[in-house]
Protein backbone atom coordinates (compact mmCIF):
# COMPACT_ATOMS: atom_id res chain seq x y z
CA UNK A 1 0.00 0.00 0.00
CA UNK A 2 2.31 2.32 0.44
CA UNK A 3 5.33 1.25 -2.21
CA UNK A 4 3.62 3.61 -4.76
CA UNK A 5 3.33 6.51 -2.66
CA UNK A 6 7.30 5.90 -1.86
CA UNK A 7 8.74 5.91 -5.19
CA UNK A 8 6.65 9.08 -5.88
CA UNK A 9 8.41 10.87 -3.01
CA UNK A 10 11.39 8.80 -3.45
CA UNK A 11 12.03 9.70 -7.25
CA UNK A 12 11.03 13.10 -7.15
CA UNK A 13 12.53 14.46 -3.80
CA UNK A 14 15.25 12.31 -2.24
CA UNK A 15 16.73 10.79 -5.70
CA UNK A 16 16.84 14.68 -7.32
CA UNK A 17 18.13 15.88 -3.84
CA UNK A 18 21.04 13.22 -4.07
CA UNK A 19 21.94 14.14 -7.61
CA UNK A 20 22.17 17.86 -7.14
CA UNK A 21 24.51 16.66 -4.66
CA UNK A 22 26.53 14.65 -6.72
CA UNK A 23 25.96 17.21 -9.67
CA UNK A 24 27.57 20.24 -7.93
CA UNK A 25 30.95 18.96 -7.37
CA UNK A 26 30.93 18.83 -11.71
CA UNK A 27 31.04 21.19 -14.70
CA UNK A 28 28.25 20.30 -17.19
CA UNK A 29 26.38 22.34 -19.44
CA UNK A 30 23.26 20.10 -19.34
CA UNK A 31 23.53 19.48 -23.04
CA UNK A 32 25.21 16.79 -23.70
CA UNK A 33 25.70 13.21 -22.56
CA UNK A 34 25.86 12.88 -18.75
CA UNK A 35 29.80 11.50 -19.13
CA UNK A 36 31.03 15.13 -20.65
CA UNK A 37 30.73 16.42 -16.95
CA UNK A 38 34.02 17.35 -15.74
CA UNK A 39 34.47 16.70 -12.19
CA UNK A 40 35.72 20.01 -11.01
CA UNK A 41 35.71 18.98 -7.14
CA UNK A 42 34.84 21.68 -4.51
CA UNK A 43 35.45 24.67 -7.36
CA UNK A 44 31.93 25.34 -7.87
CA UNK A 45 31.24 26.74 -3.95
CA UNK A 46 34.70 28.50 -4.05
CA UNK A 47 33.45 30.03 -6.64
CA UNK A 48 30.30 31.01 -5.35
CA UNK A 49 31.94 32.72 -2.55
CA UNK A 50 34.79 34.27 -3.77
CA UNK A 51 33.60 35.24 -7.63
CA UNK A 52 29.89 35.07 -8.39
CA UNK A 53 29.07 39.03 -7.73
CA UNK A 54 25.28 37.66 -6.58
CA UNK A 55 25.80 35.47 -4.40
CA UNK A 56 26.29 37.61 -1.06
CA UNK A 57 23.73 40.30 -2.51
CA UNK A 58 21.07 36.95 -2.53
CA UNK A 59 22.34 35.67 1.59
CA UNK A 60 22.33 39.27 2.67
CA UNK A 61 18.23 39.33 1.30
CA UNK A 62 17.26 36.09 2.35
CA UNK A 63 18.21 37.18 6.14
CA UNK A 64 16.47 40.86 5.86
CA UNK A 65 13.65 38.74 4.49
CA UNK A 66 13.73 35.90 7.48
CA UNK A 67 14.39 38.91 10.04
CA UNK A 68 11.36 41.31 8.20
CA UNK A 69 9.28 37.98 8.34
CA UNK A 70 9.76 37.94 12.03
CA UNK A 71 9.49 41.57 13.19
CA UNK A 72 6.84 42.08 11.07
CA UNK A 73 4.29 39.92 10.29
CA UNK A 74 4.41 37.66 12.63
CA UNK A 75 4.61 39.41 15.83
CA UNK A 76 1.43 41.25 14.31
CA UNK A 77 -0.48 37.98 13.28
CA UNK A 78 0.65 36.86 16.82
CA UNK A 79 -1.08 39.70 17.86
CA UNK A 80 -3.93 39.79 15.96
CA UNK A 81 -4.76 36.00 17.04
CA UNK A 82 -4.22 37.11 20.49
CA UNK A 83 -6.66 39.91 20.36
CA UNK A 84 -9.28 38.27 18.04
CA UNK A 85 -9.30 34.90 20.26
CA UNK A 86 -11.15 37.09 22.79
CA UNK A 87 -14.65 36.97 22.32
CA UNK A 88 -15.24 40.78 20.51
CA UNK A 89 -18.07 41.56 18.38
CA UNK A 90 -17.29 41.16 14.22
CA UNK A 91 -13.96 38.75 14.91
CA UNK A 92 -15.10 36.95 11.96
CA UNK A 93 -15.20 39.48 9.71
CA UNK A 94 -11.67 40.50 11.22
CA UNK A 95 -10.32 37.04 10.96
CA UNK A 96 -11.58 37.05 7.10
CA UNK A 97 -10.55 40.41 6.07
CA UNK A 98 -6.46 39.15 7.21
CA UNK A 99 -7.17 35.64 6.07
CA UNK A 100 -8.02 36.47 2.39
CA UNK A 101 -4.76 37.17 0.68
CA UNK A 102 -3.52 33.99 1.89
CA UNK A 103 -5.76 32.33 -0.47
CA UNK A 104 -3.79 34.09 -3.51
CA UNK A 105 -0.58 32.86 -5.12
CA UNK A 106 2.46 35.15 -4.81
CA UNK A 107 2.63 35.68 -8.32
CA UNK A 108 -1.03 37.29 -8.04
CA UNK A 109 -0.09 39.58 -4.84
CA UNK A 110 3.03 40.52 -6.76
CA UNK A 111 0.42 41.77 -9.81
CA UNK A 112 -1.79 43.46 -7.32
CA UNK A 113 0.76 45.12 -5.55
CA UNK A 114 2.12 46.23 -9.04
CA UNK A 115 -0.92 49.02 -8.62
CA UNK A 116 0.08 50.08 -5.98
CA UNK A 117 4.42 50.22 -7.08
CA UNK A 118 4.01 51.37 -11.16
CA UNK A 119 6.40 54.85 -11.41
CA UNK A 120 3.68 56.21 -13.95
CA UNK A 121 0.60 54.36 -13.20
CA UNK A 122 0.68 53.43 -9.02
CA UNK A 123 -1.20 54.90 -6.47
CA UNK A 124 1.21 55.75 -4.48
CA UNK A 125 3.08 58.03 -6.69
CA UNK A 126 -0.22 59.60 -8.04
CA UNK A 127 -1.27 60.18 -4.20
CA UNK A 128 2.13 61.71 -2.94
CA UNK A 129 3.17 63.22 -6.34
CA UNK A 130 6.54 60.96 -6.30
CA UNK A 131 7.97 59.27 -9.21
CA UNK A 132 9.64 56.30 -7.36
CA UNK A 133 9.98 53.12 -8.94
CA UNK A 134 9.15 50.86 -6.65
CA UNK A 135 9.83 47.68 -8.01
CA UNK A 136 12.73 48.92 -10.74
CA UNK A 137 14.97 51.08 -7.98
CA UNK A 138 17.02 48.65 -6.19
CA UNK A 139 17.41 50.58 -3.03
CA UNK A 140 13.47 50.00 -2.65
CA UNK A 141 12.52 47.24 -4.23
CA UNK A 142 13.25 44.39 -2.16
CA UNK A 143 10.97 46.56 0.83
CA UNK A 144 8.26 47.11 -1.85
CA UNK A 145 8.05 43.30 -2.09
CA UNK A 146 8.44 42.61 1.52
CA UNK A 147 5.35 45.15 2.45
CA UNK A 148 3.60 43.23 -0.68
CA UNK A 149 4.64 39.80 1.33
CA UNK A 150 3.72 40.69 4.59
CA UNK A 151 -0.01 41.47 3.29
CA UNK A 152 -0.31 38.02 2.81
CA UNK A 153 2.25 36.53 5.75
CA UNK A 154 -0.01 38.25 8.64
CA UNK A 155 -3.15 36.03 7.98
CA UNK A 156 -1.03 32.58 7.53
CA UNK A 157 0.20 33.46 10.74
CA UNK A 158 -3.04 34.34 11.99
CA UNK A 159 -4.64 31.13 11.97
CA UNK A 160 -2.00 28.96 12.94
CA UNK A 161 -1.93 31.26 16.28
CA UNK A 162 -5.40 31.20 16.75
CA UNK A 163 -5.95 27.63 16.38
CA UNK A 164 -3.80 27.10 18.58
CA UNK A 165 -5.19 30.01 21.01
CA UNK A 166 -8.41 28.01 20.95
CA UNK A 167 -6.22 24.50 22.26
CA UNK A 168 -5.19 26.52 25.57
CA UNK A 169 -7.70 25.58 28.45
CA UNK A 170 -9.56 28.41 29.58
CA UNK A 171 -9.82 26.93 32.95
CA UNK A 172 -5.91 27.95 32.86
CA UNK A 173 -6.57 31.57 32.22
CA UNK A 174 -9.59 31.65 35.02
CA UNK A 175 -7.54 30.25 37.47
CA UNK A 176 -4.45 32.98 36.75
CA UNK A 177 -7.30 35.80 36.73
CA UNK A 178 -8.87 34.58 40.35
CA UNK A 179 -4.54 34.35 41.89
CA UNK A 180 -5.05 38.01 40.21
CA UNK A 181 -2.45 37.58 37.48
CA UNK A 182 -2.80 40.79 35.09
CA UNK A 183 -3.92 39.96 31.51
CA UNK A 184 -0.21 40.51 30.25
CA UNK A 185 1.08 38.10 33.16
CA UNK A 186 -1.48 35.63 32.17
CA UNK A 187 -0.06 35.44 28.49
CA UNK A 188 3.32 35.35 28.75
CA UNK A 189 3.32 33.07 32.00
CA UNK A 190 0.37 30.98 31.14
CA UNK A 191 -0.93 31.20 27.29
CA UNK A 192 2.77 31.61 25.72
CA UNK A 193 4.34 28.66 27.15
CA UNK A 194 1.07 26.36 26.51
CA UNK A 195 1.73 27.28 22.61
CA UNK A 196 5.53 26.54 22.81
CA UNK A 197 4.73 23.93 20.24
CA UNK A 198 3.44 26.11 17.87
CA UNK A 199 5.57 28.65 18.19
CA UNK A 200 8.44 25.69 17.02
CA UNK A 201 6.39 25.27 13.91
CA UNK A 202 5.83 29.34 13.25
CA UNK A 203 9.79 29.61 13.63
CA UNK A 204 10.16 26.66 11.39
CA UNK A 205 7.59 27.61 8.92
CA UNK A 206 9.21 31.32 8.69
CA UNK A 207 12.70 30.06 8.30
CA UNK A 208 11.63 27.72 5.38
CA UNK A 209 9.13 30.29 3.70
CA UNK A 210 11.82 32.81 3.69
CA UNK A 211 14.54 30.20 2.49
CA UNK A 212 12.34 29.34 -0.65
CA UNK A 213 10.92 32.67 -0.96
CA UNK A 214 11.08 32.64 -5.37
CA UNK A 215 7.49 33.87 -6.81
CA UNK A 216 7.37 37.23 -5.90
CA UNK A 217 10.86 38.27 -7.16
CA UNK A 218 10.54 36.24 -9.91
CA UNK A 219 7.47 37.97 -11.76
CA UNK A 220 8.92 41.53 -10.95
CA UNK A 221 12.28 40.85 -12.71
CA UNK A 222 13.80 37.35 -12.32
CA UNK A 223 15.33 37.79 -8.91
CA UNK A 224 18.05 40.51 -10.22
CA UNK A 225 18.81 43.89 -9.99
CA UNK A 226 18.66 44.08 -6.16
CA UNK A 227 16.21 41.81 -5.51
CA UNK A 228 18.87 38.52 -5.65
CA UNK A 229 16.99 35.54 -3.46
CA UNK A 230 18.81 32.08 -3.36
CA UNK A 231 16.14 30.30 -5.14
CA UNK A 232 16.00 32.78 -7.90
CA UNK A 233 19.55 32.09 -8.51
CA UNK A 234 19.10 28.30 -8.99
CA UNK A 235 16.61 28.80 -11.65
CA UNK A 236 18.90 31.66 -13.44
CA UNK A 237 21.68 28.60 -13.51
CA UNK A 238 19.03 26.29 -15.34
CA UNK A 239 16.34 28.40 -17.60
CA UNK A 240 18.60 31.28 -18.39
CA UNK A 241 20.73 31.78 -21.17
CA UNK A 242 23.77 29.93 -19.77
CA UNK A 243 22.78 26.58 -18.47
CA UNK A 244 25.23 25.54 -15.49
CA UNK A 245 24.05 22.39 -14.20
CA UNK A 246 26.85 21.90 -11.23
CA UNK A 247 27.16 25.62 -10.39
CA UNK A 248 23.68 25.72 -10.08
CA UNK A 249 23.68 22.33 -8.28
CA UNK A 250 26.11 23.88 -5.65
CA UNK A 251 23.42 26.65 -4.79
CA UNK A 252 21.03 24.46 -4.51
CA UNK A 253 22.97 22.18 -2.06
CA UNK A 254 23.25 25.07 0.02
CA UNK A 255 19.48 25.94 -0.06
CA UNK A 256 19.34 22.20 0.95
CA UNK A 257 21.62 22.12 3.89
CA UNK A 258 20.32 25.71 5.64
CA UNK A 259 17.05 23.95 4.99
CA UNK A 260 17.88 20.43 6.20
CA UNK A 261 18.65 22.05 9.85
CA UNK A 262 15.34 23.24 10.39
CA UNK A 263 13.53 20.36 8.98
CA UNK A 264 14.92 18.72 11.50
CA UNK A 265 14.22 20.97 14.28
CA UNK A 266 10.67 20.56 12.69
CA UNK A 267 10.63 16.91 12.70
CA UNK A 268 11.93 16.45 15.71
CA UNK A 269 9.12 18.84 17.43
CA UNK A 270 6.37 16.80 16.04
CA UNK A 271 8.07 13.19 17.11
CA UNK A 272 8.35 14.36 19.95
CA UNK A 273 4.73 13.53 21.38
CA UNK A 274 4.54 10.59 19.51
CA UNK A 275 7.47 9.15 21.53
CA UNK A 276 6.32 6.73 24.77
CA UNK B 1 2.25 49.34 9.79
CA UNK B 2 4.96 50.42 12.51
CA UNK B 3 2.29 52.98 13.67
CA UNK B 4 -0.50 50.42 14.50
CA UNK B 5 1.70 48.44 16.45
CA UNK B 6 3.26 51.03 18.39
CA UNK B 7 -0.13 52.42 19.35
CA UNK B 8 -1.20 48.39 20.09
CA UNK B 9 1.77 48.45 22.20
CA UNK B 10 0.87 51.94 24.02
CA UNK B 11 -2.70 50.96 24.40
CA UNK B 12 -1.13 47.93 26.34
CA UNK B 13 0.76 49.82 28.83
CA UNK B 14 -2.24 52.14 29.72
CA UNK B 15 -4.74 49.40 30.15
CA UNK B 16 -5.69 48.75 33.49
CA UNK B 17 -4.35 45.42 34.59
CA UNK B 18 -6.32 45.40 38.14
CA UNK B 19 -9.80 43.60 37.41
CA UNK B 20 -9.60 40.66 34.99
CA UNK B 21 -12.34 38.87 36.40
CA UNK B 22 -14.19 37.38 32.98
CA UNK B 23 -11.83 34.90 31.74
CA UNK B 24 -12.45 35.47 27.53
CA UNK B 25 -13.88 39.00 26.50
CA UNK B 26 -12.16 42.22 26.80
CA UNK B 27 -12.79 44.70 29.46
CA UNK B 28 -14.74 47.84 28.34
CA UNK B 29 -12.21 50.85 27.19
CA UNK B 30 -9.57 48.20 25.93
CA UNK B 31 -12.19 46.74 23.62
CA UNK B 32 -13.54 49.99 22.17
CA UNK B 33 -9.51 50.82 21.61
CA UNK B 34 -8.79 47.09 19.78
CA UNK B 35 -11.98 47.23 17.73
CA UNK B 36 -10.94 50.79 15.93
CA UNK B 37 -7.48 49.29 15.81
CA UNK B 38 -8.35 46.21 14.33
CA UNK B 39 -11.59 47.78 11.94
CA UNK B 40 -8.46 50.09 10.59
CA UNK B 41 -6.32 47.36 10.21
CA UNK B 42 -9.05 45.00 8.51
CA UNK B 43 -10.21 48.22 6.27
CA UNK B 44 -6.05 48.37 5.38
CA UNK B 45 -5.55 44.63 4.39
CA UNK B 46 -9.00 44.71 2.10
CA UNK B 47 -7.74 47.72 0.66
CA UNK B 48 -5.43 46.56 -2.00
CA UNK B 49 -8.23 43.61 -3.48
CA UNK B 50 -10.92 46.39 -3.61
CA UNK B 51 -8.50 48.64 -5.54
CA UNK B 52 -7.99 46.09 -8.22
CA UNK B 53 -11.60 45.20 -8.42
CA UNK B 54 -12.36 49.12 -8.63
CA UNK B 55 -9.76 49.35 -11.29
CA UNK B 56 -11.20 46.41 -13.32
CA UNK B 57 -14.06 48.58 -14.33
CA UNK B 58 -12.94 51.87 -15.03
CA UNK B 59 -11.50 52.81 -18.65
CA UNK B 60 -8.14 53.32 -19.80
CA UNK B 61 -8.95 56.82 -20.91
CA UNK B 62 -10.37 57.65 -17.88
CA UNK B 63 -7.72 57.15 -15.28
CA UNK B 64 -5.17 58.34 -18.04
CA UNK B 65 -7.28 61.66 -17.84
CA UNK B 66 -7.96 61.76 -14.44
CA UNK B 67 -5.25 59.84 -13.00
CA UNK B 68 -5.90 56.78 -10.55
CA UNK B 69 -6.40 58.78 -7.83
CA UNK B 70 -10.26 59.31 -9.08
CA UNK B 71 -13.19 57.76 -9.55
CA UNK B 72 -15.32 57.12 -12.57
CA UNK B 73 -14.98 55.90 -16.11
CA UNK B 74 -17.05 52.77 -15.25
CA UNK B 75 -16.87 49.75 -18.21
CA UNK B 76 -17.11 46.42 -18.65
CA UNK B 77 -14.38 46.37 -21.53
CA UNK B 78 -11.15 45.42 -19.56
CA UNK B 79 -12.90 42.05 -18.89
CA UNK B 80 -14.23 41.69 -22.43
CA UNK B 81 -10.99 42.81 -23.77
CA UNK B 82 -8.95 40.19 -21.70
CA UNK B 83 -11.17 37.34 -22.13
CA UNK B 84 -10.65 37.62 -25.72
CA UNK B 85 -7.59 38.76 -26.65
CA UNK B 86 -5.85 37.29 -23.85
CA UNK B 87 -7.41 33.25 -24.36
CA UNK B 88 -7.61 33.26 -20.64
CA UNK B 89 -10.38 30.28 -21.09
CA UNK B 90 -7.41 28.07 -22.44
CA UNK B 91 -5.51 28.88 -19.64
CA UNK B 92 -8.35 27.95 -17.02
CA UNK B 93 -8.83 25.04 -18.57
CA UNK B 94 -5.36 23.92 -18.12
CA UNK B 95 -5.59 24.79 -14.50
CA UNK B 96 -8.44 22.45 -14.45
CA UNK B 97 -6.53 19.55 -15.62
CA UNK B 98 -3.60 19.85 -13.65
CA UNK B 99 -5.34 20.69 -10.67
CA UNK B 100 -7.78 17.95 -10.74
CA UNK B 101 -5.54 15.08 -10.89
CA UNK B 102 -2.96 16.22 -8.45
CA UNK B 103 -5.28 16.90 -5.78
CA UNK B 104 -6.94 13.54 -6.46
CA UNK B 105 -4.38 11.35 -6.44
CA UNK B 106 -2.57 13.19 -3.36
CA UNK B 107 -5.41 12.56 -1.52
CA UNK B 108 -5.65 9.04 -2.49
CA UNK B 109 -2.01 8.01 -1.78
CA UNK B 110 -1.26 10.03 1.37
CA UNK B 111 -4.68 8.26 2.48
CA UNK B 112 -3.17 4.88 2.19
CA UNK B 113 0.03 6.00 3.52
CA UNK B 114 -1.15 7.46 6.63
CA UNK B 115 -3.86 4.07 7.15
CA UNK B 116 -0.51 2.12 7.01
CA UNK B 117 1.12 4.45 9.80
CA UNK B 118 -2.38 4.52 11.94
CA UNK B 119 -3.14 1.07 11.23
CA UNK B 120 -0.35 -0.90 12.06
CA UNK B 121 2.70 0.10 14.57
CA UNK B 122 6.13 -0.91 12.50
CA UNK B 123 8.91 0.19 13.75
CA UNK B 124 9.82 2.29 10.98
CA UNK B 125 6.73 4.13 10.87
CA UNK B 126 8.41 7.18 12.10
CA UNK B 127 10.76 6.93 9.61
CA UNK B 128 8.19 6.41 6.96
CA UNK B 129 6.41 9.64 7.69
CA UNK B 130 9.86 11.83 8.16
CA UNK B 131 10.48 10.52 4.55
CA UNK B 132 6.96 12.72 3.40
CA UNK B 133 6.86 15.43 6.12
CA UNK B 134 10.63 16.14 5.32
CA UNK B 135 9.83 16.36 1.55
CA UNK B 136 7.14 18.24 1.86
CA UNK B 137 9.45 21.43 3.51
CA UNK B 138 12.00 20.92 0.89
CA UNK B 139 12.96 23.98 -1.44
CA UNK B 140 11.76 23.54 -4.75
CA UNK B 141 14.68 24.91 -6.20
CA UNK B 142 17.31 22.75 -4.26
CA UNK B 143 15.50 19.94 -6.90
CA UNK B 144 15.42 21.86 -10.01
CA UNK B 145 18.20 20.67 -11.84
CA UNK B 146 18.11 17.24 -11.75
CA UNK B 147 14.09 16.61 -12.33
CA UNK B 148 14.38 18.92 -15.04
CA UNK B 149 17.23 17.06 -16.55
CA UNK B 150 15.34 13.76 -15.85
CA UNK B 151 12.17 14.82 -17.10
CA UNK B 152 13.87 15.64 -20.21
CA UNK B 153 15.02 12.30 -21.03
CA UNK B 154 12.63 10.60 -19.88
CA UNK B 155 10.21 9.15 -23.45
CA UNK B 156 6.56 9.89 -23.52
CA UNK B 157 4.53 8.69 -26.57
CA UNK B 158 3.36 11.51 -28.44
CA UNK B 159 -0.10 11.01 -27.52
CA UNK B 160 0.63 11.52 -24.07
CA UNK B 161 2.85 14.50 -24.53
CA UNK B 162 3.91 16.71 -27.89
CA UNK B 163 7.01 17.18 -26.64
CA UNK B 164 7.64 13.35 -26.66
CA UNK B 165 9.46 13.56 -23.23
CA UNK B 166 7.99 14.10 -20.08
CA UNK B 167 9.03 17.97 -19.96
CA UNK B 168 6.62 20.13 -21.17
CA UNK B 169 4.17 17.56 -20.43
CA UNK B 170 1.13 17.97 -17.62
CA UNK B 171 2.23 13.97 -16.32
CA UNK B 172 5.33 15.64 -15.09
CA UNK B 173 3.96 18.50 -13.35
CA UNK B 174 0.94 16.81 -12.15
CA UNK B 175 3.51 14.17 -10.58
CA UNK B 176 5.91 16.82 -9.26
CA UNK B 177 2.87 18.30 -7.80
CA UNK B 178 1.91 15.13 -6.21
CA UNK B 179 5.39 14.19 -4.34
CA UNK B 180 5.47 17.62 -2.80
CA UNK B 181 1.62 17.46 -1.37
CA UNK B 182 1.53 14.22 -0.07
CA UNK B 183 4.16 15.05 3.22
CA UNK B 184 1.52 17.77 4.56
CA UNK B 185 -1.82 15.30 3.76
CA UNK B 186 -0.53 12.23 4.99
CA UNK B 187 0.40 14.23 8.40
CA UNK B 188 -2.67 15.74 8.78
CA UNK B 189 -4.50 12.54 7.61
CA UNK B 190 -2.55 10.02 9.41
CA UNK B 191 -3.26 12.09 12.90
CA UNK B 192 -7.14 12.10 12.35
CA UNK B 193 -7.39 8.09 11.81
CA UNK B 194 -5.23 7.86 14.81
CA UNK B 195 -8.40 9.43 16.94
CA UNK B 196 -10.58 6.22 15.30
CA UNK B 197 -11.25 3.95 17.73
CA UNK B 198 -9.12 1.17 17.57
CA UNK B 199 -11.80 -1.63 18.17
CA UNK B 200 -13.71 -1.04 14.88
CA UNK B 201 -10.41 -2.83 13.25
CA UNK B 202 -11.13 -5.67 15.75
CA UNK B 203 -14.00 -6.17 14.75
CA UNK B 204 -13.80 -5.92 11.11
CA UNK B 205 -11.03 -8.14 11.67
CA UNK B 206 -13.17 -10.94 13.36
CA UNK B 207 -15.91 -10.15 10.47
CA UNK B 208 -13.03 -11.27 8.05
CA UNK B 209 -12.62 -7.79 6.24
CA UNK B 210 -9.11 -7.91 4.12
CA UNK B 211 -6.57 -5.01 5.00
CA UNK B 212 -8.33 -3.21 1.81
CA UNK B 213 -11.74 -2.95 2.44
CA UNK B 214 -11.01 -2.08 6.09
CA UNK B 215 -9.28 1.05 4.56
CA UNK B 216 -11.88 1.44 1.57
CA UNK B 217 -14.89 0.68 3.39
CA UNK B 218 -14.57 1.25 7.07
CA UNK B 219 -11.57 4.59 7.21
CA UNK B 220 -12.13 6.70 4.01
CA UNK B 221 -15.79 7.13 4.68
CA UNK B 222 -15.08 7.79 8.69
CA UNK B 223 -12.16 10.14 7.54
CA UNK B 224 -14.40 12.44 5.00
CA UNK B 225 -14.60 15.59 6.87
CA UNK B 226 -10.22 15.67 7.03
CA UNK B 227 -10.55 14.67 3.20
CA UNK B 228 -12.60 17.68 2.41
CA UNK B 229 -10.53 20.28 4.59
CA UNK B 230 -7.70 19.02 3.02
CA UNK B 231 -9.20 19.04 -0.98
CA UNK B 232 -10.19 22.37 -0.44
CA UNK B 233 -6.87 23.69 0.82
CA UNK B 234 -4.53 21.71 -1.72
CA UNK B 235 -6.49 22.36 -4.54
CA UNK B 236 -6.26 26.64 -3.68
CA UNK B 237 -2.16 25.35 -3.31
CA UNK B 238 -1.94 23.37 -6.49
CA UNK B 239 -4.11 26.14 -8.57
CA UNK B 240 -1.13 29.06 -7.11
CA UNK B 241 1.05 26.89 -7.74
CA UNK B 242 3.61 29.07 -9.69
CA UNK B 243 7.47 27.64 -9.75
CA UNK B 244 7.14 24.77 -11.48
CA UNK B 245 4.68 24.92 -13.65
CA UNK B 246 6.94 28.18 -14.51
CA UNK B 247 10.13 25.64 -15.38
CA UNK B 248 8.96 22.77 -16.04
CA UNK B 249 6.15 23.85 -18.94
CA UNK B 250 8.74 27.15 -19.83
CA UNK B 251 8.98 25.96 -23.90
CA UNK B 252 5.28 25.42 -23.85
CA UNK B 253 3.48 28.74 -23.33
CA UNK B 254 0.33 27.61 -24.29
CA UNK B 255 0.24 25.00 -21.53
CA UNK B 256 0.58 26.76 -18.71
CA UNK B 257 -1.84 26.98 -15.87
CA UNK B 258 -3.25 30.65 -15.44
CA UNK B 259 -0.77 31.04 -12.37
CA UNK B 260 1.87 31.16 -14.80
CA UNK B 261 0.25 32.44 -17.50
CA UNK B 262 -0.57 35.52 -16.25
CA UNK B 263 2.76 36.42 -15.91
CA UNK B 264 3.63 35.47 -19.28
CA UNK B 265 1.01 37.51 -20.70
CA UNK B 266 1.87 40.83 -19.39
CA UNK B 267 4.19 42.22 -21.66
CA UNK B 268 2.18 41.46 -24.21
CA UNK B 269 -1.51 41.77 -23.27
CA UNK B 270 -1.76 43.69 -20.03
CA UNK B 271 -0.54 47.19 -21.31
CA UNK B 272 -2.53 49.01 -18.96
CA UNK B 273 -3.28 48.93 -15.27
CA UNK B 274 -7.01 48.37 -15.82
CA UNK B 275 -6.77 45.28 -18.21
CA UNK B 276 -4.04 43.69 -15.15
CA UNK B 277 -6.37 44.46 -13.03
CA UNK B 278 -9.09 42.70 -14.66
CA UNK B 279 -6.85 39.86 -15.53
CA UNK B 280 -5.91 39.34 -11.55
CA UNK B 281 -9.57 39.98 -10.46
CA UNK B 282 -10.35 36.82 -12.67
CA UNK B 283 -7.10 35.11 -11.63
CA UNK B 284 -8.41 35.29 -7.96
CA UNK B 285 -11.68 34.65 -8.52
CA UNK B 286 -12.08 30.54 -8.39
CA UNK B 287 -9.94 30.71 -5.05
CA UNK B 288 -11.96 33.83 -3.30
CA UNK B 289 -14.91 31.29 -4.12
CA UNK B 290 -13.68 28.52 -2.86
CA UNK B 291 -12.16 30.41 0.01
CA UNK B 292 -15.59 32.16 0.67
CA UNK B 293 -18.19 28.80 0.18
CA UNK B 294 -15.93 26.34 2.20
CA UNK B 295 -13.85 28.72 4.35
CA UNK B 296 -15.22 26.65 7.08
CA UNK B 297 -13.29 23.41 5.91
CA UNK B 298 -10.23 25.66 4.70
CA UNK B 299 -9.36 27.10 8.36
CA UNK B 300 -9.71 23.39 9.78
CA UNK B 301 -7.46 21.65 7.30
CA UNK B 302 -4.63 24.48 8.46
CA UNK B 303 -6.01 24.05 12.17
CA UNK B 304 -5.70 20.06 11.68
CA UNK B 305 -2.23 20.88 10.52
CA UNK B 306 -0.65 23.16 12.88
CA UNK B 307 -2.27 21.53 15.71
CA UNK B 308 -1.83 17.93 16.32
CA UNK B 309 -5.14 16.11 15.49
Amino acid sequence: MVTVPVLFVGFLVWVPAILSMVLSFGSWNGIGEIDQIQWVGTKNYSDIVNIYPPFWPAMRHNLIWLLFLFLGPTLLGMLLAVILDRNMRGSRFYQTAFYMPVVLSLALVGFIWQLFYSRDQGLINQVFNSEVDWYGDSSVNLWAVLVATAWRHTGYIMLIYLAGLKGVDASLREAAAMDGASERQTFFQVVFPVMRPINMIVVVIVVIESLRAFDLVWVVNRGTNGLELIGALVAQNVVGEASRYGFGSALAVIMMLISTVFITIYLRNVFKEDRP
Amino acid sequence: MSATTATARSRRRTGKPAHQTEGGALSQPRGTIATVIMAVLALLWLFPLIWAVLNSFRSYAYTQRNGYASLGGWTLDNYRNVWENAGLGKYFVNSVIITVPAVLLTLFLSSLVAFVLARFSYRFNLALLALFLAANLMPPQALLIPVYRMFREIPLPLFMSETGVVLGSYWGLIAINVAFQMGFCTFVLANYMKTLPHEIYEQAQIDGASVWRQYWQLTMPLVRPALAALATLEVTWIYNEFFWATVLLGGQGDKFPITSALNNLRGQFFVDYNLLSAGSVLVALPVLIVFFVLQKHFVAGLTLGSTKG
